[in-house]
Parts: structure tokens; sequence; C-alpha cells
């Protein structure tokens, strides 16, 4: 996942090069810098309104999550029968996007499919933000050894390489659905753990908290109250990048035959499927529809993730 | 310096430990039994006793895990169930597969990423940036396995301009290699571009209302000579911190080629092994690579301190 | 340190010296920005003159606009979202009219810059010898070994010690004053014939600054430059520049020849700045002379004379009409107000006192922003 670290380490990069205006006391800097600084984009895009784009993502992210939802009381043909009589169809009216190699209906392998997929994403980022969002939260605010100790062990964790640890994970323990997502869930946590600690603790620094704690509030309603309430924007964004990137590994997993089994249809062997046994020469629509899904997807979240940070942080996101 | 490299090393050495450690608990703590695999239909409880015995898996766990270190240090990974060749000869054969991958890949995201970065960032907001940035923003919903199958499809199967499967080694005929591995790194390199053309864009812009920028137009340089020369070099350090980040991603793409493309590199071999139960070379491999991981890191860490004049080494 | 112009790349400035008339000629420049609140009108029509080897100084405060006019002048601005109007001749050549192409061939060589924090201004990442030498080897036709030698003679004429060793240094490893030297160094490294300093002094140790004010005025002598210094702190120019302009809401209130200046200073804001610097003699605890107010919207300035918010003086004609920049006897001093100071006193006509004020005969100093200082030059 390379965007998430990014947020963390390019703002030092920043920083090396020191402070943007150093005169700015003088308005005559200060009139310089109003006429360089709307280049820069971020000020004048966060006044735009969001956007055909992102409202265009919203709609398929939620045309995805709805029909996965909805699949069982959706109108979908059963997506592991096999109609020998319709082979390899394109689509037609009796099957919207066509048929396989086994004459299982594409539509309905894709909407169930897409179900590992949201799972995976959503749940594992829940997990993450469970246990490693509010070890971050309260540790980036008390500080202490034991935030230290927790540092550390987040450190040397992400210092594997996440996908090698999750193949091999897999590998002993079974490739199925709730493994999966407990693995790369677990996995998340020390990320969050990092970003919303770092955001805390930036947030602990400030007067405000100086401020309710002098008025004798107690840690536990400062954390919720102040803290929280600062970290979300942050969180939202970052927590839409990780989904993105769990369902990409998930989708790797997947493709490599590691994830859920082949029949139970998931995008990722979707894809694969419409890659073996010289799918792609006699029936490309296999491939077509779920890599396009896929794509869409990913893009839509991106993109929803990188509006809000738009909208939210404008100086502190660099992506 | 002295003190630094020796932080450094200590630091390594820690989370080799910890990598190994976990690896090793891998096997032996997860359910399953590499015994059950092995005797396959001679699965008796008397089997497997002896078996256990024979591979040494009735100790603690404590002495069980020195023998492995100690072979380890040897040079001993273990060797593979299936075809019994050693594991660090399924290693070494397939690191040049995977390192000629990563390196055309990156090649070819440098390439494409840093004059790009350049020309959008002097005119952010202007048609050509704005193409940009909506293009790379694509590239990040092309993960491997989705663009991959999709270049397959069009350029081998469609326009047979590339082959689909196969691989030579550079040394036996470096033309048909390259051909080869052309369709693969290019499927692995969407991410790196989307990544360095952001990150690059967004510093260079940042330079660019610095000072001294001002200050080298006015001494009368030209716009490409300050790009290069002054721009640039600063703002090229978050792409070294990017390419560091950026090698796990690299790594797990490279899996996906090698299994769609049939190379035999240590993904594929990484692959075959899990389905086939083949779990000293799941372990072997999975060590290596995460060490080799932490190493690429810290050596990029190290890096930076050459080449930023401004950060301290401690 | 003169060397052989690279052929075919510059304009012929060779012929600056048998050229007619003043160096610069600046004629009514105008320079706007548009930004999202409006067209910030930062030079406002300014006109003036500086011939060779004779320094100007630009006074004002934050936000009269003296840096955008150097940098204006030079044709540095921002590439987008500028508005420039009126002219530039430099050496009998419209610098206003060249393209940046051509400009390159005048920055560095012939006109310098230099900025204002040197942390800024220099390249981090490179060191300070390349920084020079970047210079030398672009407008001069020098090889990488000479250009060296010279980078090291540079530093060395700026009185930076061990110029062999410092000349391999990055930027944060001198002080700010070393800094400032060796932005010296960069500037004159060509020698120009005219540089602007831009503030060159704000932010150092004012032992530090008179070294860097000495040290640029004898680099000047002996090399005949023309200078002109940018400031918003009348004591660095009063012993330095031969004469002054006072700039005021992008516009120019008031030019003199610098004896003349403070001898019979005509604009009331030019009395109130210098006012407003503490001297040595006042007892401590004695108030800082502020001016009072802020400086104008330069977007929106105000209709009449534009300092008349805040002018002790300052009567209905100066709300309502604005000043022409005019001259009473010698054509060397121009200001631009109605009622000019004479001797240190106002001109400005009494207010007729009105029944609302109160006390009968009381002048209404209250409906005045500050009480003006009283004439003691």
């Amino acid at each position: 996942m390379p965007d998430d670290r990014e947020l963390l380490d390019t703002g030092a990069s920043s920083q090396l090069l020191g402070d943007r205006f150093p005169g700015m006391a003088a308005t005559d800097e200060a009139v310089m810098a109003i006429s360089t600084e709307h280049l820069d984009g971020d000020d004048v895009l966060a006044a735009r309104p969001l956007g055909f784009l992102f409202w265009f993502a919203v709609g398929w992210l939620s045309l995805v999550l709805l029909s996965a939802v909805l699949a069982n009381v959706l109108p979908l043909q059963n997506p592991n029968f096999q109609n020998y009589s319709a082979l390899n169809q394109a689509p037609s009216t009796a099957h919207w996007l066509g048929t396989d190699d086994l004459g299982r209906d594409l539509l309905a392998r894709l909407v169930v499919g897409s179900r590992v997929s949201l799972i995976v994403g959503i749940c594992g980022v829940a997990i993450g933000l469970v246990f490693g969002g509010t070890a971050g939260l309260v540790s980036g605010y008390k500080g202490g050894r034991l935030d230290v100790a927790l540092n550390a062990v987040s450190f040397i964790i992400l210092a594997f390489p996440a996908i090698v640890a999750v193949i091999a994970i897999v590998a002993f323990w079974g490739p199925t659905l709730l493994h999966i997502t407990i693995i790369l869930g677990v996995a998340t946590i020390p990320l969050m753990f990092r970003v919303i600690r770092a955001s805390s603790l930036s947030f602990a620094q400030r007067d405000f908290v100086v401020a309710a704690k002098t008025m004798g509030a107690t840690d536990t309603r400062i954390v919720l109250r102040e803290i929280l309430p600062n970290v979300v924007p942050v969180t939202v964004t970052f927590s839409l990048i990780t989904m993105a990137g769990l369902i990409v590994i998930e989708g790797t997993l997947a493709f490599l035959g590691l994830s859920v089994s082949l029949p139970t249809p998931s995008w990722g062997n979707l894809i694969f499927e419409g890659t073996s046994n010289g799918a792609l020469s006699t029936n490309p629509y296999i491939l077509l529809w779920p890599a396009l899904s896929m794509f869409l997807l990913l893009w839509s979240i991106n993109l929803i993730g990188d509006r809000l940070r738009q909208r939210f942080d404008i100086r502190e996101g660099l992506l | 310096m002295g003190k630094y490299l020796l932080r450094r090393v200590l630091q390594l050495v820690v989370v080799a430990f910890v990598i190994s450690v976990l690896t090793f608990l891998l096997v032996h703590l997860l359910p399953g039994d590499p015994t059950t695999v092995i005797l396959g239909p001679n699965d008796t409880a008397a089997n497997r006793a002896i078996l256990l015995k024979q591979l040494g898996l009735n100790y603690p766990l404590w002495r069980q895990y020195l023998t492995w270190l100690g072979a380890v240090f040897q040079g001993n990974l273990g060797t593979s169930y299936l075809n019994h060749l050693p594991v660090t000869h399924i290693l070494a054969t397939g690191a040049p597969v995977d390192f000629e991958l990563i390196v055309i890949s990156q090649v070819i995201a440098f390439t494409v990423a840093i004059p790009l970065a350049l020309a959008t960032s002097r005119r952010p907001n202007k048609p050509l940036d704005n193409v940009a940035t909506t293009g790379t923003f694509g590239l990040l919903a092309l993960p491997p396995f989705v663009v991959a199958p999709i270049l397959v499809a069009v350029f081998a199967v469609g326009l047979g301009w590339f082959p689909a499967t196969g691989y030579t080694p550079f040394t036996q005929n470096p033309a048909q290699n390259i051909h080869q591995m052309i369709l693969p790194s290019v499927a692995i390199t969407a991410g790196s571009i989307a990544v360095y053309y952001r990150l690059l864009r967004s510093d260079l812009i940042s330079t660019l209302q610095q000072d001294f920028i001002t200050m080298a137009r006015s001494k009368g340089l030209s716009s490409r000579r300050i790009m290069w020369r002054h721009a640039f070099r600063p703002s090229s350090f978050s792409l070294l911190a990017a390419a560091g980040i950026n090698i796990g991603a690299l790594i797990a793409g490279t899996f996906v080629v090698e299994v769609l493309f049939v190379l035999p590199g240590i993904g594929y071999a990484l692959v075959q092994a899990v389905e086939q139960r083949d779990y000293l070379v799941v372990q072997g491999i999975a060590l290596v690579v995460a060490i080799a991981y932490v190493l690429i890191q810290f050596l990029i860490d190290f890096l930076f301190t050459v080449v930023d004049p401004r950060v301290v080494r401690e | 340190m003169i060397g052989r112009r690279r052929g075919g790349r510059t304009l012929e400035f060779a012929d600056v010296g048998s050229h007619d008339g003043p160096l610069l000629v600046v004629d009514d420049l105008h320079t706007a920005f548009r930004t999202p609140r409006g067209t910030v009108r930062a030079v406002d029509g300014v006109s003036f003159e500086v011939s060779e080897g004779r320094t100007l100084g630009i006074v004002g405060e934050s936000g009269s606009g003296k840096t955008v006019l150097s940098r204006s002048i030079m044709g540095l601005l921002p590439p987008r979202d500028v508005l420039r109007s009126g002219t530039v001749h430099f050496g009998g050549h419209e610098l206003s009219a060249m393209s940046e192409t051509q400009l390159r061939t005048v920055w560095g060589a012939e006109l310098s810059m230099i900025f204002q924090d040197p942390m800024t201004a220099l390249n981090p990442v490179k060191r300070i010898g390349t920084q020079i030498s970047e210079s030398l080897l672009l407008h001069l036709d020098m090889d990488k070994k000479e250009a060296r030698a010279t980078a090291i003679e540079l530093l060395r004429s700026v009185g930076i010690p061990s110029p062999e060793e410092r000349v391999r240094w990055y930027p944060f490893q001198l002080s700010g004053g070393m800094r400032q030297r060796v932005m010296i160094a960069i500037a004159l490294a060509c020698a120009p014939r005219l540089v602007l300093a831009d503030e060159p002094t704000t932010g150092l140790d004012v032992t530090v600054q008179s070294q860097i004010l000495d040290l640029l005025a004898e680099l000047q002598r002996e090399r005949h430059m023309a200078v002109i210094l940018v400031t918003h702190d009348l004591g660095v120019v009063a012993t330095r520049a031969d004469e002054i302009i006072v700039m005021y809401a992008g516009r120019i209130v008031e030019r003199a020849p610098t004896r003349t200046l403070f001898r019979d200073t005509k604009m009331p804001y030019t009395r109130a700045l210098m006012d407003s610097i503490p001297r040595l003699a006042d007892p401590s605890g004695a108030r800082l002379d502020a001016i009072a107010g802020r400086p104008p919207d330069l977007v929106h300035p105000p209709s009449g004379c534009r300092f008349a918010p805040r002018c002790p003086y300052a009567r209905d004609k100066c709300r309502e009409q604005d000043p022409p920049l005019r001259t009473v006897g010698s054509p060397d001093h121009v200001f631009a107000c109605w009622y000019p100071l004479v001797d240190g006193a106002s001109t400005a006509p009494p207010v007729p006192v009105t029944l609302a004020a109160g006390t009968a005969g009381a002048a209404p100093a209250a409906a005045h922003p500050a009480p003006g200082p009283e004439a003691a030059p």
C-alpha cells in the first residue's frame, strides 16, 4: 500500500526546505504570496464544489455496496449454475453480461463476487480502526513509555513486507473469507495506529487541549471531546485509502489462488478465470466485467478519499 | 558516522531477529502440520510419531528454533518436499528474474514520472497538469492483477506484439529476454508512476515557490536549468523515500506477474509452494524476502544521509 | 573581474558607458496583481531615474510596494495574473518590453538583485561556491577552474575568512551575516552596472547590518556600480544614499537628495517616518512614536491622498483630491502633498472650530488620528 505513508513522510521533506515565506510580516511579500499561492491549486480546489466526478464515484460505490448487500433479494441468477447450452455467450437479454465457459451467468458472479472485496475492505478497516485507531488515539495523547513501546512494536511490524506475511499466514491457516479478513485487519492495525497516533499527538500539544486540562477535564473527556473530533477528517481519508489497499491485496491473493477458492466467485479469481484456459481469445467478457468493475471501484474510493482530503486539510495532505 | 552505522546495524539485527522468530512460529503455532502433507495416504498415528521425530519436530520449541537458526546461519534453509531442491537454490535462481522485473519497472516509472512532474509543476492546474493528474489517478486504480490480464489480452493475444508467457535468461538471449519481460514489467509499473509523479509534482510546486528559485532566475539562469539543477535536487529526496515505501507493493506485483506470465521467480515458487503445502519453502522464502525488504529500507535510509547534506547523522 | 562576454548572447551593453543620460529610467510604472480578493495595485505610477555609480534609497513601510517595485523593475514577477504598464529603460534599452529570454542575458550580468533573506534565497542543497560560479560560467567566458578561483576571490572580497575552504560549504553552515555576504558576492560576481538590494540587512544584528552596508558601499565605489537600496529603515539610507524616494501605498510621495530630505522634509509622512526612529538620546522609557493606523487597502485605495486617514494634518481637500507630485523651487525635490511642511511646520490651514467640539476655541485634536509631532529637526 504505497499511498498511506506518503502522508507521514513527505511532510518531513517540506519541512527540510524551511519556511515558505519568512518575511510574511511585510505586506509586499504577502501580496506576492497571494498571487503565487493560489497557483498551488489546493486553495481554489477546496472552494470548488465536489464536482460531477465525485458524485459519479459515490454513485458507483453505492451501487456496488447495495447490490452486494441485496444480492439475495435481487432477481439474479444462480452464480454457480452451469448452463451447458449457453456457454460463452455475449451479453444478451437473458444474460445481461453474458456467460462464462461453464455457462454461468457473469452478472450474478460479478455481484456475488463483490461481496468478498467489500467485506474484506470494510471489515479489515474496521478491525484496524477499532484496535489500532483507539490505541493510536490514546497513545498519541498520553505519551509515556507505553507509547514508546507501542510505537517501536508498530515500527517493527510495519518493517515486514505485508504481502509476504499474509501469503505465509494464509498458507498455513487456510484461505477462508474469515481468516483473510482477520489477517488483513490485523495487518491494518499498526498502520492505523501510526497515522492516528501522529494526528492525535499533533492535536494533543495544541492550546485548546491545555485549556481543557486547566479547566479540570478528565483525560477521557479530553480524548473524546477535544481530540477525537479533530482526528476524524484524517482518519476518514486514510481509512478510504486503506480500504482501497486492502481490496487490492485481497484481489492479488485471489488472483494467485490464495483467497476464497473457486468456484466461489470473488473479483480477483474471476479476473484469473478470465485469463486461464485461453479465455482471453474465446470470451474476453469473462475478464472484462470484473476488471472494469475493480478499476471503477478502486478509482471511486481513491477519488472520494482525495476530494475529502482536499476539503479537510488543505496544507497537510500532499497527494 | 560510525555511531550512526552502529545504531542502524543494531536495529537491523533486532528486526531480523524478530522476523526470524515470526516466520519460525508460522510453521509451529498455526494449525496444520507438515506431516499430514508429507505422509499423504500413509497418515497414521504411528507414522506421524516417527516422522515427527525424524523432522525433529518433537523437541521443545525453543530448541527447534535454535536448531533451525543454526541451520540458517550455515546457509541451510531446508529442502523442498516436492522437488528436493534446497530452498537456497530456489531463491538463487528466482532472484535474478525479480530483480530484472523491478529494475525495468522502476526505470520506466522514473522515465515517465520525472519529466512529467517537471513539466506540470511549472504550470499547475493548466490543461497538461489536469490531464496528467487525472491520468495518474487512474493508474492508482490499476493494480497488477487488473492491468496485467488486460495487457495480455490486448498486446499478447489481441495484437500479438509480445509473448504471453515464457522466460529465457538474459545471459542466454538478451533480446528475447527483454521482449518477454516488457509486458510483465509494465504491468507492475502503474502504481509506481502514480506515486512518484504525484509526490514529485507536489514537492516541486512547493520548492518552486521558495526564494532561492527567484534568486536563481535573477541570475539569468534558464528555466530548464533552474528546474533540473535547482528545483529537482531538493525535491528528489522525497522520491527516494517513496521508492523505499513502494518496494512492498512492487514485491506483491511481481508475484502476480510471475504467475500470469509463468516467470520462474521467487513469487512463482512461493505460490506453488503454498498450493502444494511445501511448508519449508514457504517459510524460507518468507524469511529471506522479509529480511531483504528490511535491508532495502535501511539502505535507502542510509542513502538519504549521503545525498542530502542537511540530514544530520546522529 | 570583468571577463569577456559570451558572444551573441548579450545585448550590446558595452556601450552603456557612452550612453547619454541616466542608467536607469523608470517611467510611470504600474504593477498590479489579480487575486481572489480583487486587483491589488501594488505599484501605482512610479517614475524616477538613477545615474551610474549613484545610490538611490527607496523607503517605505510594509505594503508600500517597494519590494514589488524592485522586482517589477527587473521583471522578476510571477508569470501569471500580473498586470504591468509603464516603461523601464536600462542603459538605453527598454527592459520592460523584453521577453524573459532576452532578460536572462541582462539578469546577473548587468543587473542583479540582493534578496532579503539569505537563508531562503540560497539553495540549501548546493555549495556556496557552486552558486557563485553559476553566474560566472553563464555570463562570462570562463572555464570551471577560472570560475572557481574567481569565486574564491569574490568570497574574500566580501570579507569571508578562509574562502578556499568555505567555498565548499553549504548555506546552513554559515551565520546570517555570512550568508548575506555570500549573497552580495553572487550578486556582484559578474560586475553588474546596477544592483537592487532588497532589504539587505533586515533580520541581521545591528552591528552586522552596518558591516554589510559598509561592504556594499565599498564594493560599489570600487566598481562604479549604481545601487538601489530598498528598505523600511530610514536610518539605513540616511548616510548611504545620494537620493531618497519615499513610497506610500504604491506611489512616490517624496523624492529628494538625502540631505535635502532630512533638512527640508515636505511630506508629513516622511516626517513621521523620521520621528518613529528611536534615538539614543531619548530617555529610556520614552514611548515610540509609531504612526497610527495601517497602510491602505491596495485593492480599493481611498480617494484623495492615500495618507490622509493617518495624517495629523489632513484637511478636507486632502481627503477629496489626490495631490500630484510637484516641486517648489529646486527640481530635485518633489513631493505629493497639498500642505507640505515648511521648516518643520505644517502649512495646513487651521480647521474651523465647530460648536459641537465642546470647549470653545480648543483645537479639535480628537478629530485627527494622532497628535502630530512638533517641529524639531
